[in-house]
């Protein structure tokens, strides 16, 4: 198997050196990495145009995230990319648990059928960003890619951010109504903003690495999670196992606080640890690195003009895939939203609501990482001795094994707290939750409920077709088999899909695919009062 | 309360992580000796919260014979 080329993409000079640039952007996007060119490409299909400003220009060197989780893919599907990811990415959805050489117990993550994707695809991030620039390239009108352009300063002016750069032919400054620092875990943005960014870190040090091998070190053929508690061949600390394409494996060596990072990164030593672990394969090192984990967030990911998403705003340990998942339903929250208020449809308020979602959003996956880190790493004697026993009662005891924690895999967060009301009828989905996927079938063929949804605000009646137009919301209508299908009428041939929301009743979804109202007969005043209510919701700002 | 031990129910369900967690709180900056003893009074105060004297006794069976085994 060929390695992964790494694409260079070419440096273009600024039309500002040009002195043609645009007197205003709508909006700078800071970082090309997955979460800025899809924030870009979001907005792009939402007809915002966008600058995207990298120092880089290739994509992400190492692996890095590689479990991207169903409820991003279907976001990442949404943007146009999804398809291509789950054809070269692994598919899984079994975790197997180990403790020493014995199975513990296994989870799977998705039990039932009728999903257009998987519980998760592995996926090294340089595809993943390979295939967002390509995409990003698809709107050329819409998105201005711009690398080895490095942002050195920013002003918020008050109704545009002012932004200093330097490039290969020099600095040059550019304006936009709002700037997006996706900058990363170590973003300069928010170091230059000298905004708090505290949480818990890890004492322990975990060593990351991915190697090619040619045989499997899984039993059999199927891609799954597997995650030991002190496995003979790792000394009493934990190790986790995932495949990625082309042959390469991730694997996670818990280390001790006082690991040497040098010694560790001595090739002879990784071999070691690797022969210990799979015998005497032979293997290539691709990418390592040594990692002590930090869960942390920003109090406010919304700064005025200037808006943090992704890593920038909150950063989490790796174990539950939380990071680039969480990532993506940041710009999933974001982009409708100030794709709205760049058009004049909602007022800048609607931005608040973005800080208040995600916040709650990363405090969740904050709140599972921490706890997954905390159980594999004990702090004290005792917190051990609550570890093992567990890890032995899980042997005989269900109750046990749900218990065990290496990692609460990454789900969509609800946001049933967060929305206004919209007098809403009882529903089999709750308000707030996120969208759950069903087979359809359509005047084109088979298709599915997170296919069909695009960027607008859509309702989707489980039965028949409400008997009302309206300009402001799209109209979907999910009906039994037999029924005459055209643009706006899918059948239900399943069944699934009427299972899973009940007949009969219409929702409302927000263009990011969060339920926002359900009724069993609605009119165009109660769905455009809706809309209107999430389009114009002004969320308490807490307390200063 | 139920008044039969069954080893296979779960009855933390989705309140496991939140459990878990509350429980390793109880005891942070413990020592040694004070983690024991907090062990001591909360097995007192949960079995006080079950009463029923069968299931105790089957509790107590169960938990007795995984340390028998687990002695490594």
């Amino acid at each position: 198997m060929p390695r992964y080329e790494y694409p260079a993409f070419d440096y273009v000079t600024p039309p500002e050196l040009l002195g043609v640039g645009d007197a205003v952007h709508p909006v700078a996007i800071v970082g090309a990495g997955p979460i800025g060119l899809s924030m870009a490409i979001d907005l792009a299909m939402k007809g915002i145009r966008s600058v995207v400003l990298d120092d880089n220009n290739v994509v992400s060197v190492g692996s890095r995230a590689i479990c991207w989780a169903k409820r991003s893919l279907e976001i990442f599907d949404r943007l146009g990319v999804g398809k291509r990811m789950l054809e070269q990415g692994v598919t899984w959805k079994v975790g197997r648990l180990f403790h020493r050489t014995d199975e513990v117990c296994s989870f799977d993550l998705l039990p039932e059928e009728g999903h257009t994707y998987p519980a998760f695809i592995n996926l090294q991030q340089y595809y993943v960003e390979q295939y967002l620039v390509e995409r990003a390239q698809e709107f050329p009108d819409f998105i201005d890619l711009r690398f080895k352009n490095k942002v050195v300063d920013h002003k918020d002016e008050g109704d545009h951010v002012a932004v200093s750069l330097e490039t290969p032919d020099g600095p040059y400054s550019l304006k936009a109504e709002y700037m997006i620092a996706c900058d990363g875990a170590r973003s300069p943005t928010r170091q230059r903003m000298k905004l708090p960014f505290e949480g818990q870190t890890f004492e322990e040090k975990f060593l990351i690495i991915d190697v090619e091998m040619q045989d499997s070190p899984f039993g059999g053929e199927t891609a799954e999670r597997w995650f030991w508690f002190e496995p003979d061949f790792h000394n009493g600390q934990s190790a986790l196992l995932h495949k990625q394409p082309d042959n390469i494996y991730r694997i996670d060596f818990q280390l001790q606080p006082d690991a040497d990072e040098a010694e560790e990164k001595k090739e002879e030593n990784i071999a070691r640890r690797l022969k210990a672990m799979v015998g005497d394969k032979p293997f290539t090192l691709d990418w390592m690195s040594i990692y002590r984990f930090t869960c942390a967030k920003l109090d406010r990911f919304v700064h005025n003009r200037v808006l943090f998403v992704g890593d920038s705003a909150h950063v989490v340990s790796p174990f539950g895939a939380r990071g680039g998942n969480g990532g993506v339903h940041d710009v999933d929250n974001l982009g409708w939203k100030l794709a709205a208020v760049l058009k004049g449809e909602a007022d800048a308020d609607l931005l608040e609501t973005y800080n208040s979602e995600r916040s709650h959003g990363s405090a969740e996956n904050i709140m599972n990482s921490s706890r997954a880190t905390n159980f594999m790493t004990p702090k004290s004697p005792m917190e051990r001795l609550f570890r093992d026993e567990v890890l032995k009662l899980a042997n005989d005891m269900p109750f046990a094994r749900r218990l065990i924690n290496s990692g609460r895999l990454s789900v969509p967060c609800s946001l049933s707290d967060y929305l206004p009301d919209t007098q809403s009828d009882k529903s089999t989905v709750q308000l707030g939750a996120p969208i759950i996927d069903a087979p359809l079938h359509g005047a084109q063929g088979e298709t599915s409920l997170i296919e069909i949804l695009k960027d607008r605000f859509t309702l989707v009646s489980f039965g028949t077709k409400p008997d009302f137009e309206s300009n402001s919301v799209d109209q979907i209508v999910v009906a039994k088999a037999g029924t005459t299908l055209d643009e706006q009428t899918f059948a239900d041939i399943s069944g699934l899909a009427f299972k899973r929301y009940g007949e009969g009743l219409s929702y409302l979804f927000r263009p990011d695919g969060h339920v926002a109202a359900v009724y069993q007969t609605p009119d165009h005043k109660r769905i455009e009062a809706a809309i209107h209510a999430n389009l114009h919701y002004h969320p308490q700002q807490a307390a200063e | 309360m139920t008044k039969v031990f069954d080893p296979n129910a779960d009855h933390l369900g989705k309140y496991q992580d939140d459990f878990y967690e509350a429980l390793m709180a109880s005891h942070e900056g413990l020592s040694h000796d004070q983690s024991n003893r907090l062990n001591a009074r909360l097995v007192l105060i949960m079995a006080n919260q079950i009463g029923d004297i069968d299931v105790l006794k089957s509790i107590l069976s169960t938990a007795g014979k995984d340390s028998e085994r687990g002695s490594s």
